[in-house]
């Protein structure tokens, strides 16, 4: 993550400004009053808080709200998770809920032979964590693959460049369920890719039907869905190097793979390590868009981690906060686990 | 042919098209099939009647048989060409069909009754667009329902995010006092914290509030972005000290400052938060799915996902109300698109 750079952004706010500006200026200075009155009165019901509180003390006022918010939601809870973890039964107040030591853990980790989820108590939790290992190691190979691929071309000098990059980034504003559908409509038995197949000499798929098709296209749509986002980072990225480099490189008589080896990819390495960092944390939370897509299916086939806590917990007849707060710690773990691996390679490269 | 080759691979008179410029192009022609090619489907597919959308092989544009109203008969007849014994084509409507033989007759002569084999018969057909599809949706799919939800939800979000989100951003960066380095600390810390890891405990401190289905359930919660947080502070980081201290020595009260000085200075980044609020929110399914259980809550996500569900749902109506669920975010990126991608690429976040 790096900070906005104030320059460009202004120079695009006034841009923005002077061709919307004609339309919006009568709703404009309508809402500049309207903007003026709502300063006064925040101004005359504040100013005796501050005149008690101080210039200093107006600080833990504004960031009063905020910090609210965040710790009922966002701290507590997490504190909580530990006490839901330990707890069990089916109710959901924690006052109802008996204290069972490390049952719920156990539960999960009961296990004949941990590589055979057959032999696990809680298989589908192993099943789902087996999934989500391959699937993570999928997606994020090929979705870093294609959106490297992807900023190369777009930083070259193409006619449309714009254009390109809006189509390529188009599917990233699609929410979850919507690209489900779309490749859902698709892969059906009598869909466009069957009909493809067909035309060209082949036998119909049943894309969905089969758990290993099932699992490939789980990967197929994300990468589809999330390319363009990792693309556009990727090529502010590659636009940072400084052409000079490629034209020195190009006297002294390197080619392309050359320069690109030499030049682009050590470059380019803190950039991709972002990309790198972001894709895997979110591919190990993978869940809405292949929940919609198979709803986990055929059999446990695309059952992921966070499906499986979702289930556990609100799904089924039996709510079982207990066991799902388990997993999720278990999946708190892992996403611990790859941030210190962040950290740690982070501070060897010295690119954070 | 060498020459047509020159000419062809000729860009502007000066360098000739290169093999990796080629490759390139082709890549990106390519890429942007892939991205569109399923929407386009997609939408191709929303105006196709039950029957054609089963058809197979699939055909790109939705057609419809034509019909033809013909005297001494109520209702419109469908059109068929028919080959005759005789090898002669005639375009006859059809009265019915028994088994295997159809009754036709020539619109021009409605007099006398044509039996023919089916097998002799195709269907008029010509391309239509239709929007019954969209029609039944909305009255099946309760999709205006659906939407005030979601535009309720997007709009307060957002206004709520930007608002306590550049408070603390205007604290942080401009104040110094004592807890400053600890709250900055957590909220980097939690940036990484996802929701689907502390699911359970948040929708306790949701039932006990009261936000079981209650749109308030959904806004709140995740209205103190990290994000936010962080992007807005590294904004105004940049903007002056002297100009708040000239507005204190003019008498300024800190609310003012913070509404007068620093909200308009910190417009684009903003701007920015804004856009990736709106897509978080119309776009968020998970939270949503655990809050409301009462369907005239649902969102359009929640919505669109449970009635894909529903058992004598068809496919018509769902495509067409997926059409439905992508148009506004459409919109809002054709309008935005310079914004979005600028402001991806300089904060790298989604």
């Amino acid at each position: 993550m790096t900070s906005t750079s104030p320059p460009t952004e202004s120079k695009q706010d006034k841009r923005t400004d002077s061709s919307l500006g004609g339309l919006f200026k009568p709703i404009g200075g309508l809402f500049a009053a309207l903007y003026r009155g709502i300063i006064n009165v925040v101004d005359f019901v504040m100013h005796p808080l501050q005149d008690r509180l101080g210039v200093r003390g107006m600080a833990y006022v504004f960031v009063l709200p905020n910090l609210l918010i965040f710790g009922i939601f966002i701290v507590f809870p997490m504190l909580l998770n530990f006490y839901y973890a330990f707890t069990g039964g089916t109710r959901l107040f924690p006052q109802d809920r008996p204290f069972v030591g490390t049952e719920n853990l156990e539960t999960l980790f009961t296990c004949g032979n941990f590589f055979d989820p057959n032999t696990c108590r809680t298989d589908i939790f192993w099943r789902a964590v087996m999934n989500t290992g391959g699937y993570v190691v999928a997606q994020v190979i090929f979705l870093i693959l294609l959106s490297l691929l992807s900023a190369l071309s777009l930083n070259r000098k193409v006619v449309g460049r714009g254009f390109f990059r809006s189509a390529f980034f188009y599917p990233v504003l699609l929410s979850p369920v919507v690209v489900a559908l779309i490749w859902k409509w698709i892969l059906q038995q009598d869909g466009l890719l069957n009909g493809l197949i067909v035309a060209l000499g082949g036998e119909r798929v049943g894309f969905l039907l089969n758990a290993q098709w099932a699992q490939v296209w789980a990967v197929v749509i994300s990468v589809w869905a999330q390319m363009g986002f990792y693309t556009l980072i990727l090529l502010a990225g590659l636009q940072a190097i400084p052409a000079e480099l490629y034209e020195a490189a190009s006297i002294d008589g390197a080619n392309l793979w050359q320069s690109f080896r030499r030049i682009t990819l050590p470059l380019l390495m803190p950039t991709m390590f972002v990309v790198i960092v972001l894709s895997l944390i979110r591919a190990v939370q993978v869940f809405d868009q292949v929940f919609a897509f198979t709803g986990g299916g055929p059999g446990t086939a695309t059952t992921y981690m966070v499906q499986f806590i979702y289930e556990t917990g609100f799904s089924n007849q039996t709510n079982q906060y207990g066991l799902a707060a388990a997993a999720s710690l278990v999946m708190a773990f892992f996403l611990l686990l790859l941030t210190a691996i962040q950290l740690r390679l982070g501070r060897r490269s010295d690119v954070t | 042919m060498r020459m047509v080759l020159d000419y062809l691979t000729n860009t502007r008179g000066r360098k000739r098209l290169s093999f990796s410029d080629a490759l390139t192009y082709l890549y990106l022609l390519l890429g942007t099939l892939m991205m569109f090619g399923p929407i386009v489907w997609l939408v191709a597919s929303s105006f196709k009647p039950q029957a054609e959308l089963y058809r197979f092989p699939p055909r790109f544009f939705p057609y419809r048989q034509e019909t033809v109203i013909v005297p001494g008969y109520d209702d419109p007849l469908d059109l068929y060409n028919v080959t005759m014994d005789d090898g002669t084509i005639l375009q006859l409507a059809q009265v019915r069909r028994v088994g295997i033989e159809a009754q036709m007759v020539d619109p021009v002569t409605p007099g006398e009754i044509v039996r023919v084999n089916i097998n002799q018969r195709t269907p008029v057909e010509s391309v239509y667009f239709g929007l019954e599809n969209y029609a039944e949706g909305v009255t099946r799919f309760n999709f205006w329902v659906y939407l005030r939800n979601s535009i309720v939800v997007t709009a307060l979000a957002t206004f709520l995010t930007l608002l306590i989100n550049s408070m603390a951003a205007f604290a942080l960066s401009k104040y110094q006092f004592r807890g400053k380095d600890s709250i900055l600390l957590l909220t980097i810390g939690t940036l990484m914290v996802p929701l689907s890891v502390i699911l359970i405990p948040v929708f306790l401190v949701i039932t006990q509030i009261g936000w079981n289905n209650n749109l308030l359930g959904v806004i709140v919660p995740a209205a103190a972005t990290p994000t936010g947080v962080f992007l807005l502070r590294q904004y105004m980081l940049t903007i002056p000290d002297e100009l708040i201290d000239s507005a204190r020595i003019d008498g300024a009260s800190e609310w003012r400052i913070y509404l007068q000085i620093i909200l308009p200075l910190a417009r684009p980044a903003l701007a920015v938060l804004a856009i990736f609020s709106i897509m978080w929110r119309w776009n968020d399914f998970l939270w949503p799915l655990v809050v409301l259980s009462r369907s005239e809550l649902f969102t359009l996500q929640v919505g669109l996902n449970s009635f894909q569900g529903e058992l004598n749902v068809q496919w018509n109506l769902i495509l067409a109300m997926t059409v439905l669920t992508l148009l506004p975010i459409t919109f809002v990126f054709a309008f935005l698109q310079r914004y979005i991608t600028s402001g991806i690429a300089t904060t790298g976040m989604k």
